[in-house]
C-alpha cells in the first residue's frame, strides 16, 4: 500500500491530465452543455420574462443563478458518460494491474469535471453581462460564490461517479442528471416560491436548490445573506459526503 | 529459485457459472508459458486473478514470489498486463499514451521513455497522432509497447495476437521472442495452436477448469504420441494433440 499512498497526488495529477485532455480535445461538449442553459436564460427573459414578477427590475440578475444550476447539473452528466466509457475499455484494467492508488482513477474525472464546469459557468456569466446581467458584488462575494459552485459541482460530481460506474447503457449513465436539471425549476430559480401552490411551495422551498440560489443570489446582489449560505453549504457537503461513500461502494464493487 | 507463478487449486466461479475448477500450474523465470484454451474456457479469468484484478474463490497463487491476495501491490508493481481488449487510451496519441504510462510507474524520464519504445514499435512516424487512427496492428504494438515500460520482470499478454493480419502477427511474435530473449517471463493465451507451438517453452492446455496437459511440446508430442499403424511416422501438430485430449475428455 506505502508506494500507492506516496504517490496519491502525482498519480491523481496524471489522471487530471488525461481527463483534461479528454475535455479538451471534445470542446463540442462544454458547448453542448452551455447551449441548453443559456436557451433557458434567453427564453425566460425575452419570451416568460414580461409576465413573471420578481419584484426586480433586472430578471437577468434574478434567474442566473438557476441558470448557473442547471448548466452544472447538465455539465456532470458528461462525467458519467466519460466515466462510464472508461469503465468499458481495456485502459481500466491497465490502470488497475498497475501499482497505483485506484480511487485517482475517479478523482481525476471528479477533478476534471470541476475545470470543465468552471468554463461553462464564466461562458454563461459572459452570456448573461451581454443580456444586462450586472451585478455591485465585491471579490469576496464573488469568491464565495465560486466556492458555493465549486462544491455544488464536487457533490453532483461523486453523485456522477455513481450513476458512470452503475449504470448499464450509455444512455442510462447519463439519464439520471435529468430529475437533478429540473429541480431548479420547482425551487425559487425562475419565480418566487410564494406564488406557488402550498404542497409544491412546501418542497421547493425546502429542497437544496432554493438555498443554494438565495445564497448566491444574494451574494451577487449585494444583499446580506443569512441563514441561506450555510444551509446551502451543509446541503453541498451532505450530499458530497453521501455520494463519495455510495461512489467508492460502487467503485469496490466493480473492481 | 522461486517461479515466476506458482498456481495451486484455483478456483473461481461467476454466481452458478463454475469457470475455473483446480487449476494447478508453475511458470520458470524467464520463459514463456502458453495458455491455451477454446471459447470460455478461462483463460483471461486466470489472467484476471493472476493480475490482481479479481479475486480468486480457492487456491492460492503467487506471482514473482508474492502472494496474490495478501500482497496484491507487490505483484501489481513486477507485472504489466496487455488484456484481450486493446488497453489504450484512443483520445490521446501514441506518445501520451506512454507517457503517462512512465508517469504512473513514477520513472524518471518518460519523454525519452516514449521516444525509444515508438520507436522500436515502429511508430514514431505516428506518434503524435490520436490513437483512434490508428491501425489493429498500430494498436497491439501501442498496447505492448506501453506494458513494457519500465521493464516488468513478468509481461500477461493475453491472446495478443487475435483480429491481427498475418503480417501483423509475425511482428508480434517477434517482440514476443525478444521479450524472452532479454530474461522477461511470458504468460501468454492463445487460441491459435500453432502460436503456441511457435513461442512457448511451456504449454499448458485449459479445458472444463483444469489444466489437462502441460508440458513442453516435445513432451507433449510423447504423451499423444502420433497413431502407430502409419508406417510414415507422422509427427501430430499441436491442434491435433489439443482435439485428442479434448475429445477423450469428454468419451469419460
Ligand atoms: N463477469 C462475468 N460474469 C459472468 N460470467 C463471466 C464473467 N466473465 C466471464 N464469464 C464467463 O466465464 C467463462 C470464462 O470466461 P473467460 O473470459 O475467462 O474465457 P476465455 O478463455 O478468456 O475465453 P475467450 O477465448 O473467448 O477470451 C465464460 O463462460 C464467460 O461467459
Ligand atoms: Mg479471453
Amino acid at each position: 500500500m506505502e508506494t500507492a499512498k506516496k504517490h496519491f497526488f502525482s498519480d491523481m495529477g496524471v489522471m487530471l491530465e488525461r481527463s483534461m485532455r479528454h475535455i479538451f480535445r471534445s470542446m463540442d461538449t462544454i458547448i453542448t452543455v452551455t447551449i441548453m442553459p443559456i436557451g433557458f436564460m434567453l427564453l425566460f427573459v425575452y419570451v416568460f420574462g414580461g409576465a413573471i414578477q420578481t419584484g426586480t427590475d433586472n430578471y437577468v440578475n434574478y434567474l442566473l443563478p438557476g441558470i448557473l444550476l442547471i448548466a452544472i447539473a447538465s455539465g456532470i452528466s458528461y462525467t458519467a458518460y466519460r466515466l462510464f466509457m472508461d469503465m468499458q475499455r481495456g485502459i481500466f484494467e491497465r490502470f488497475h494491474s498497475m501499482p497505483i492508488a485506484r480511487s485517482t482513477v475517479l478523482w481525476g474525472h471528479v477533478l476534471s469535471s470541476l475545470v470543465s464546469n468552471a468554463i461553462s459557468v464564466v461562458v454563461i456569466i459572459a452570456v448573461a453581462l451581454i443580456m444586462g446581467f450586472r451585478s455591485p458584488a465585491g471579490i469576496l462575494s464573488w469568491l464565495a460564490v465560486a466556492g458555493i459552485l465549486a462544491l455544488f459541482t464536487l457533490a453532483l460530481s461523486w453523485v456522477a461517479v455513481i450513476a458512470g460506474l452503475s449504470a448499464k447503457t450509455v444512455d442510462g449513465a447519463g439519464a439520471f442528471s435529468y430529475p437533478i436539471i429540473f429541480l431548479p425549476f420547482i425551487s425559487s430559480a425562475f419565480v418566487p416560491t410564494e406564488s406557488m401552490p402550498s404542497g409544491v411551495r412546501a418542497f421547493a422551498e425546502n429542497q437544496p436548490v432554493t438555498s443554494i440560489v438565495e445564497a448566491i443570489r444574494a451574494l451577487l446582489s449585494g444583499q446580506p445573506v443569512g441563514n441561506d449560505i450555510w444551509i446551502a453549504l451543509a446541503w453541498c457537503i451532505g450530499i458530497m459526503v453521501v455520494a463519495y461513500f455510495f461512489a467508492m461502494r460502487a467503485y469496490k464493487k466493480r473492481v | 529459485m522461486t517461479k515466476a507463478i506458482q498456481v495451486q487449486k484455483l478456483q473461481k466461479s461467476y454466481k452458478q457459472l463454475q469457470v475455473l475448477n483446480d487449476v494447478n500450474f508453475e511458470v520458470e523465470n524467464g520463459s514463456i508459458f502458453a495458455l491455451l484454451g477454446s471459447n470460455g474456457a478461462g483463460k483471461t479469468t486466470i489472467v484476471k486473478i493472476l493480475t490482481t484484478l479479481l479475486k480468486q474463490d480457492g487456491g492460492t497463487a503467487t506471482v514473482n514470489g508474492f502472494d496474490i491476495a495478501s500482497k496484491p501491490e507487490k505483484v501489481r508493481q513486477s507485472i504489466s498486463l496487455t488484456g484481450q481488449f486493446a488497453a489504450v487510451d484512443e483520445i490521446l496519441t501514441g506518445r501520451e499514451n506512454i507517457i503517462m504510462i512512465a508517469k504512473l510507474r513514477h520513472l524518471s524520464n518518460p519523454r525519452q521513455i516514449a521516444d525509444d519504445l515508438l520507436k522500436r514499435f515502429g511508430l514514431t512516424d505516428a506518434a503524435d497522432r490520436r490513437v483512434s487512427t490508428y491501425s489493429g496492428g498500430m494498436h497491439r504494438r501501442l498496447d505492448i509497447a506501453m506494458s513494457l515500460v519500465g521493464t516488468p520482470q513478468l509481461i500477461f499478454l493475453d491472446e495478443p495476437t487475435t483480429g491481427l493480419d498475418p503480417e501483423a502477427r509475425l511482428e508480434v511474435w517477434k517482440i514476443i521472442k525478444e521479450l524472452a530473449d532479454s530474461g522477461t517471463t511470458v504468460l501468454l493465451t492463445t487460441q491459435y495452436l500453432e502460436e503456441a507451438e511457435q513461442l512457448a517453452d511451456q504449454i499448458a492446455i485449459l479445458h472444463e477448469g483444469k489444466i489437462i496437459a502441460n508440458g513442453t511440446l516435445a513432451e507433449l508430442k510423447q504423451q499423444f504420441p502420433p497413431a502407430k499403424l502409419e508406417y510414415i511416422e507422422k509427427q501430430p501438430t499441436l491442434e491435433e494433440i489439443f482435439l485428442a485430449i479434448i475429445g477423450k475428455k469428454e468419451d469419460h
